[in-house]
């Protein structure tokens, strides 16, 4: 038995989420002229979100592998639960 | 030359074409003539920007109907199966509703368990794998049992051959029946394998069938929850790979397992995928699930509008069916929730509540017969009777 905590980045199906600094939450909102809930969500207790610390009213980046663009870029407002 | 590439990369990715776009146009650009390379790009930045969807457009309505048309051609029958082994799949029609009402547990839950390094080559090796993971239940190697009410016990037959083929001696089977509680166990005759169960308690016939029901599904070997194993194999690049599926679905435990290669475990069970990986691998399980469904019953439907179906499903954070205990309940407009199902409750709660609509929508336009909001129609001109004094009023 491997005894270790698998890294769920690891994860074929994970893609690569970042959390984003205060500085590049506001200059992203300011870009998109959004609020911060209208974004896409996603809660505190997932366990990507669990990974990288994320804390409801942050903002995740999040880099999918696209079959249609390649390579793709959105984002996640942090909402409690 | 290169820096050339490098520039129209650049003039490409400004015009904000997808990376999958920019490296085929690159690829196809180094084959012409370089005086043409400037025309070519201008070409591909008109044409990607042409097959844009304009703002306004009613792209789940779209989506509804590209996904709801080819599902009336699929077949009704559930059944179906993988591969000769039988692994018994639940596909067509039932398969989709199921997705797409987000049920907690698929009928047919599924894994596929890719193996790491010298177990994907060996098929023995992987044969090993599936014996650690396959669950073994007593009852799985009991051919015949009896409830004997007198005496207050139940008598189980083994069958040998099948328990010797598993690895299991009948000590194993006896050390996990002392198990249950309020019991005592005998290795009657180990010739035959015949294993007495004396229930120490009070007993009737009702609590004995009860202790029955406890005994034939103690656990022998195995991750709970996978029935089923089996090994199969596809070709790659360089030789044969094997693989592992399985009948039912235990992602956590199966991970632990050596040999197995955790990074590429996939299970067909959203919610489970939710739970240990999060709303992004979900959203990305249903929308290979759907795809799935969809290509096995040889429908093309474009990705896109599944893609935008699981995005609607997912964009809480949680996973949404489509229906009235999902994505259509929580739509603000009280025409429009009252158009999908269950029409009084909705009005009436509504009128209750003193709920106001304000036409915003596409459903609730076509109610009260006003032209949709979409397209050129999504705009519209305010007048403001009287001057706005002073600072200017927005929208």
């Amino acid at each position: 038995m491997e005894a270790e905590e698998f890294d769920i980045f690891e994860h074929e199906l994970v893609p690569v989420h970042i959390l984003l600094t205060k500085e590049e939450r506001a200059k992203l909102l300011k870009m998109l002229k959004k609020k911060p809930w209208q974004l896409p969500w996603i809660r505190a207790s997932d366990p990507a979100a669990r990974a990288i610390g994320a804390r409801p009213g942050d903002v995740v980046k999040i880099i999918r592998k696209s079959r249609t663009a390649g390579e793709i870029v959105v984002y996640r407002y942090v909402v409690p639960g | 030359m290169p820096e050339d590439l490098e520039r129209y990369r650049r003039v490409m990715e400004n015009a904000g074409l997808p990376p999958k776009i920019v490296e085929e146009a690159l690829r196809r650009l180094e084959k012409l003539p370089r005086e043409v390379w400037g025309r070519f790009v201008e070409e591909v930045i008109k044409d990607y920007e042409s097959r844009l969807v304009e703002p306004g457009e009613v792209v789940g309505v779209v989506a509804a109907q590209s996904m709801g048309e080819p599902s009336t051609q699929m077949t009704l029958r559930t059944f179906h199966y993988v591969g000769i082994r039988e692994l018994n799949v639940t596909l067509g029609l039932p398969r989709l509703i199921e997705l797409v009402d987000a049920r907690s547990k698929p009928s047919t839950p599924m894994m596929r368990i890719p193996l790491k390094g010298e177990y994907a080559k060996n098929e023995e090796l992987a044969k090993q794998v599936v014996k650690e993971i396959e669950e073994l239940l007593v009852g799985d190697l009991t051919v015949r049992y009896e409830i004997d009410p007198f005496e207050g016990q139940v008598i189980l037959y083994i069958d040998l051959e099948q328990a010797e083929r598993r690895d299991v001696g009948l000590e194993d089977i006896v050390k996990a029946l002392k198990k249950v509680r309020n019991t005592d166990v005998f290795l009657d005759d180990p010739e035959k394998g015949i294993i007495r169960v004396v229930y120490l308690e009070e007993f009737s016939y009702v609590k004995l069938r009860q202790l029955k029901d406890k005994i034939l599904s103690v656990r022998l070997k195995g991750i709970p929850g996978i029935r089923r194993a089996i090994v199969k194999k596809r070709s790659t690049g360089d030789g044969i790979e094997y693989y592992i599926l399985t009948e039912g679905s235990n992602i956590r435990a199966v991970m632990k397992v050596p040999g197995v290669d955790a990074r590429g475990v996939r299970s067909n069970d959203v919610f489970e995928v939710y739970r240990e990986f999060g709303i992004e691998a979900a959203r990305q399980v249903l929308i290979d699930e759907i795809v799935g469904v969809l290509r096995e019953q040889g429908l093309d439907v474009d990705i896109r509008h599944i893609i935008l179906l699981a995005d609607a499903m997912t964009f809480t954070g949680r996973i949404r069916q489509i229906g009235r205990h999902g994505i259509v309940k929580d739509k603000k407009s009280v025409f429009a929730r009252a158009a999908f199902e269950v029409v009084t409750t909705h009005l009436y709660n509504a009128s209750a509540r003193g709920e106001v609509d304000d036409l915003r929508g596409v459903a609730e336009n076509i109610i009260v017969g006003q032209p949709m909001p979409y397209g050129t129609a999504t705009l519209g001109a305010y007048f403001y009777m009287r001057e706005p004094r002073g600072k200017q009023v927005k929208r």
